[in-house]
């Protein structure tokens, strides 16, 4: 797994590699500062000359100024290498997304993938940081710190042998019991969140059935729990703090008793005050960088999650991707499609096939309906032709050439989709359409949405193509947005184009008018249509019926309702009162 | 202006820690002794290193007699700081409940115009990170302001009464500190904006072009998106490479401007010590002074960008908490209404610059059934909204059973009417739970007679746990038409006197369509009931037609009489269903 992060430094290798390197002077210059004023206090204590007490003084504020060099060195190159980094992951990130196939998103789920490109980043950034740069200083400083005691105080030093590993082991033990509170409480956390949002998206339902006190309670409910667990967990990491002090003032104490004794029985020969205080200040520092190794501790065990999710997503193999080492096609030469004894499930471990023993062929041109009960696989029928999924066995082809042999993007160019959920982005109008064609004259796009009876309603915005889309089209209804989709897809000129229930929002008027407009100005063009309207399909070349991931049969209007008893049904359910008012 | 919005934001803060002040008072004095007492021990070290003078020369009995001392006072200081950060705590958090629950409580009482207008995300962060936020700036507020001005003063008044020649070397050197502090606490905090700027940018297009992945690769936009990403990704690390610069230089720098003071009252004190105006003890106690003495400066310019940003947090919260609520309601109950409904010039839009509805009047008796008909987007909902009132009206009156809607409790108008929409209106839960959630008193029979009657029962049947299947936000698996059929049994469920129903075109097969057909016409039997109408045959049975167009309804009457007056309708009608029989 950390193989697989650390790959993401690249240029910035050396940033990381040299922080450490800064660091380590920085601490080593600490450390000695401590020695110096030790050193001056015990000259001062048997007498010395002025001049050598200034001389003391230009060295400590030149160590000074170093240590400061150093610590910003460090933190610019600290902080280009752990930004770099995150930028690198981003990248790897979203570049990976791109390259996903339906099936792979469908298996991460997209609001879990932004969760991770965005959150998991920022959190494993952050650790990044904390390695190179503290994880390197507080074991060092602690090791420094010790040598320079022991040196100093020879055996008296010790102390922290025994001090240490103590303080060591309730830190441990006290990180260890918080720990797994705290990632109790960050999921009650994302179940808060989910609630607001919840009850904000859907604040029409909770007030027509008048529910406002019900989830008002249940909220509470949840809030009081989150208090709860955050009191309980911040209730054992308040011990870090006093006891870390408790640990110095035993230390101090510890060591002037000893040291005393030491100095009455020596009789001062290896130790002295000046070397007591230096010892100190070490003592100081050894504890101050054990606190830090807990911190790191907790900090890079909270981001290891983040850093798997990462992986994950980096990990994961897209099924659908072009062919390596065969030609591949990137000319579709027309809109014929054939499907060649096909079935299809979504996932290789669903039990039951999407679609199965699927035979067909449309000949290029051809104006073709689809019907068919809700999850009769109408949908998945279609996602097959430009390659959104891979079929489990058989063929499917386009222009006589299996989907698998043409360059992805060719294809998808050629094959134009208007998915069941319509999504604009935002962007003016303009630039929602030039995602068909990004060089499309303003000509084109015009026509393109009178073609859709779009232009109409355009019009009437008051900044006409230039409106702004807000995020999903939240500003436009539901029928301006799927003709908004069926202009986009036009723009593309595509060979086959595909309309999957996306007029069920549009009045029957336009709808007709749309796809006159199709049989009249686009006639060379394979045209795919799912519907749930009779009227929407009626007049296609040929309707397909679906039932079951199965294709039950296939013909004209007139054809069908002679034998064909499902579609016999949904017409006569959707006529009943017309008919009655034609007699 | 600022700082008096300022001064009001603390006001109001206070008012919620008004509650625990008790508590509040206890961590004051807390802090306060824990800090005198680790400011006295350095003294009670410095007097044993005084008395350990010399080879040889150490009055072993005084030495035991203050190490005892400090030892004691030692577990005391521990033992405050225990109690002192538990209790910042315990405040920290109920203050971050009581105000989420009040933010929550607020989002009920808001007008739907309110949230019609502000993005989901906007709201939520406020509930979840600005609480947050403030939180996290109270509590180190808490815990570190407070310590660090005692542990300063503190200092200070020890300092001085050891020595004040060197005292005064140190508060000369104090600007120092503050400048740097300031300095650095400034720049990482616009650096930091900025970074969270492009942070949002970021997020904003992650979450739209993740979240609609697949039709980005239906058009194979893939790479003009990469673009746009490797841009803003650059402009990002830009942005937090700078701000992750300077807040690091925040650690050497302090350190910088620690060995600084420390080597100056070293200095200082060695000179003094070589004239004999103070003992090494003293100097070593001074030393450590020195240490202490700088600490908080650094930490509290952290604090104050903290709490700044805290206030802003709470401002932001407060300006949510107080924003205007819906209208006040009557006092007026209905518990069962008869079903009549009258609309007297009426006028509404949603913005003043484009009318909608003017003068406009309607009276359905009980029973009755309406028809609202009209090409797309003529604004259908709007009716709805006024019904329900989720708007109010700009002027003129809607009555229910002769009571103008606006003289009842929203709870009585809301729970006369029974809503079943195109957008399914399903909650994270089990089916039950969405079922009874009209009538969450509601037996199982009488669940179970309702869900048969909707035809819902079959399908649900059918799920892995029947009604206990658990079913995600929006409704999950299941398909547009179940989806329908089980917001009809809810309806059906608590069977309120008045309807509103949208019938729907979208993503439903005909078999599912038919029994939902089915459901609506035993649930409208002997009810008042306004139909967002699409078939032929609803509009034709209706009592009453209204003919909607750019929100504004243009013709009304029965199928009979607008056929007769020739107008849009006419056309509408003929162009729209008679077509489909040719």
């Amino acid at each position: 797994m950390l193989k697989k992060l650390a790959r993401c430094i690249r240029e910035y290798k050396k940033d990381t590699i040299i922080t450490p390197i800064y660091i380590i002077f920085e601490v080593i210059l600490e450390c000695i500062i401590p020695m110096v004023i030790a050193d001056l206090v015990t000259k001062i204590q048997y007498g010395c000359e002025m001049d050598v007490v200034i001389k003391y003084g230009v060295i400590l504020v030149l160590m000074a100024c170093f240590s400061l060099a150093f610590g910003g060195l460090a933190g610019a190159s600290s902080a280009k290498a752990a930004c770099g980094f995150a930028k690198n992951i981003r990248k790897d990130l979203f570049y990976k997304v791109q390259d996903f196939s339906f099936e792979n998103i469908d298996r991460f789920s997209s609001s879990s993938l932004v969760t991770r490109l965005t959150t998991d980043v920022s959190n494993v950034q952050m650790a990044f940081m904390m390695i190179i740069r503290t994880a390197i200083r507080a074991p060092f400083m602690f090791v420094f710190s010790f040598v320079m005691a022991y040196v100093k105080v020879g055996k008296l030093a010790s102390v922290f042998v025994v001090v240490v590993p103590i303080l060591l082991f309730v830190l441990i033990m006290v990180i260890k019991t918080a720990m797994p509170l705290f990632r109790k409480v960050f999921k009650k956390y994302d179940a808060l969140n989910n609630s607001i949002q919840e009850n904000v998206k859907s604040m029409r339902v909770v007030k027509s059935f008048v529910r406002e006190d019900y989830e008002k309670e249940k909220f509470t409910y949840a809030a009081e729990d989150v208090c709860a667990d955050f009191t309980k967990a911040d209730k054992i990491l308040a011990w870090n703090t006093p006891i870390m002090q408790f640990c110095l003032y035993v230390v101090m104490i510890f060591v002037l008793y000893v040291g005393s004794y030491v100095i009455i029985t020596t009789k001062g020969a290896n130790i002295n005050v000046g070397s007591l205080s230096a010892m100190l200040t070490y003592g100081m520092q050894i504890l101050m960088s054990l606190m830090m190794i807990s911190m790191i501790f907790v900090m890079v065990t909270l981001s290891v999650e983040s850093a798997k999710r990462i992986v994950e997503v980096l990990d994961e193999e897209s099924t659908i991707k072009n062919v390596e080492g065969e030609q591949l096609q990137f000319d579709v030469k027309d809109g014929s499609i054939d499907f060649e004894a096909v079935n299809f499930k979504y996932a290789k471990k669903a039990s039951k096939m999407a679609l199965s023993n699927i035979n067909l062929s449309i000949a290029s041109g051809e104006t073709i309906g689809i019907i068919g009960g809700t999850g009769s696989s109408k949908s998945s029928l279609i996602q097959l032709i430009p390659r959104l999924y891979d079929v489990t066995e058989g063929t499917v082809k386009v222009a006589g050439v299996d989907v698998r042999k043409y360059d992805l993007e060719s294809l998808r160019n050629a094959v134009a989709v208007v998915l069941q959920k319509n999504v604009l982005f935002s962007g003016t109008i303009k630039e929602n359409l030039r995602w068909g064609n990004k060089e499309a004259t303003d000509e084109e796009i015009l026509e393109a949405c009178k073609l859709a009876q779009a232009d109409e309603f355009i019009q009437r915005f008051p900044d006409k193509y230039d409106t702004y889309i807000e995020q999903g089209g939240a500003n436009v209804s539901g029928g301006q947005k799927q003709r908004l989709c069926i202009a986009r897809a036009l723009l593309k000129k595509p060979k086959i184009l595909i309309l999957d229930d996306s007029t069920s929002a549009v009045d029957t008027k336009t709808d007709a008018l749309i796809r006159k407009a199709f049989a009249e100005y686009i006639p060379d063009t394979t045209k795919i249509i799912i519907a749930q309207r009779i009227s929407s399909i009626q007049e296609a070349d040929r309707i397909i019926v679906m039932d079951g991931g199965t294709i039950t049969g296939v013909g004209t209007h007139v054809e069908l309702l002679k034998n064909n008893n499902i579609y016999r049904e949904i017409y006569t359910s959707q006529n009943k009162a017309g008919d009655k008012d034609e007699e | 202006m600022e700082e008096k919005r300022q001064n009001n934001t603390i006001k109001k803060v206070l008012k919620y820690v008004k509650k625990y002040w008790g508590l509040l008072l206890f961590s004051i004095v807390l802090a306060f002794v824990s800090v005198l007492l680790s400011l006295y021990i350095p003294i009670l070290v410095g007097d044993t290193i005084d008395e350990i003078l010399g080879m040889g020369q150490v009055n072993f009995i005084q030495v035991k007699r203050l190490l005892i001392g400090s030892l004691i006072l030692a577990v005391i200081t521990a033992l405050c700081q225990w109690i002192m950060n538990i209790i910042n705590n315990k405040i920290t958090f109920q203050v971050i409940r009581d105000m989420r629950k009040e933010a929550f409580a607020k989002i009920q009482e808001l007008p739907l115009k309110y949230v019609d207008t502000h993005p989901y995300g906007e709201i939520v962060s406020k509930i979840i990170a600005d609480v947050d936020q403030f939180a996290d700036g109270l509590l180190m507020g808490f815990t570190q302001l407070f310590t660090g001005v005692v542990t300063i003063i503190g200092t200070l008044v020890f300092m001085f009464s050891i020595h004040w020649k060197i005292a005064i070397v140190v508060v000369v050197l104090t600007p120092i500190s503050l400048f740097v502090a300031r300095f650095i606490a400034k720049r990482t905090y616009n650096m930091f904006r900025v970074q969270s700027e492009y942070r949002g940018e970021q997020t904003s297009l992650i979450d739209e072009m993740v979240g609609n992945q697949k039709v980005v690769q239906a058009y194979t936009q893939e790479e003009e998106i990469l673009e746009k990403f490797d841009d803003i990704n650059e402009k990002l690390s830009e942005a937090s490479l700078k701000a992750t610069f300077f807040s690091s230089l925040t650690n050497p720098c302090t350190r910088f401007v620690n060995s600084i003071v420390y080597a100056a009252v070293g200095l200082s004190g060695a000179l003094s010590a070589m004239n004999g105006g103070i003992t090494v003890g003293a100097l070593s106690c001074f030393l450590s002074y020195a240490n202490q003495y700088t600490k908080p400066f650094n930490e509290i310019s952290g604090v104050i960008t903290e709490l700044q940003n805290a206030m802003a947090c709470a401002t932001r919260i407060f300006e949510f908490i107080e924003e205007e609520n819906q209208v006040l309601e009557g006092a007026k109950i209905i518990d069962e209404a008869d079903g009549n409904v009258r609309l007297s010039q009426v006028c509404f839009s949603y913005v003043p610059e484009v009318k909608l509805l003017e003068n406009f009047n309607l009276s359905v008796k009980p029973g009755q059934r309406v028809a609202i008909v009209g090409p797309t987007g003529c604004g259908k909902t709007t009716v709805i909204n006024l019904l329900m009132r989720f708007y109010d009206v700009n002027s003129g009156t809607i009555c229910i059973e002769e009571t103008d809607i606006r003289d009842m409790t929203r709870r009585s108008l809301r729970k006369n009417f029974g809503m079943v929409l195109q957008e399914t209106w399903l909650k994270a839960g089990t089916i039950a739970d969405n079922l009874k959630m009209g009538k969450p008193n509601a037996t199982d029979e009488e669940m179970l007679k309702a869900a048969k009657a909707s035809h819902a029962h079959s399908f649900i049947k059918r799920l892995p746990n029947g009604y206990d299947t658990y079913i995600s936000e929006g409704g999950g698996s299941l398909s547009q038409g179940q989806k329908q059929l089980l917001c009809i049994a809810r309806v059906m469920l608590c069977l309120p006197p008045m309807l509103i129903l949208d019938e729907a075109t979208s993503s439903i097969d005909t078999r599912t369509e038919l029994k939902i057909q089915e459901a609506f016409a035993r649930l409208m039997k002997g009810r008042t009931s306004f139909i967002v109408a699409h078939r032929l045959s609803t509009i034709q049975e209706a009592d009453i037609i209204l003919v909607m167009k750019d929100g504004n309804i243009i013709e009304q009457g029965d199928h009979d009489s607008l056929m007769k007056k020739n107008g849009f309708y006419a056309n509408l009608y003929n162009s729209q269903f008679i077509t489909v029989q040719q």
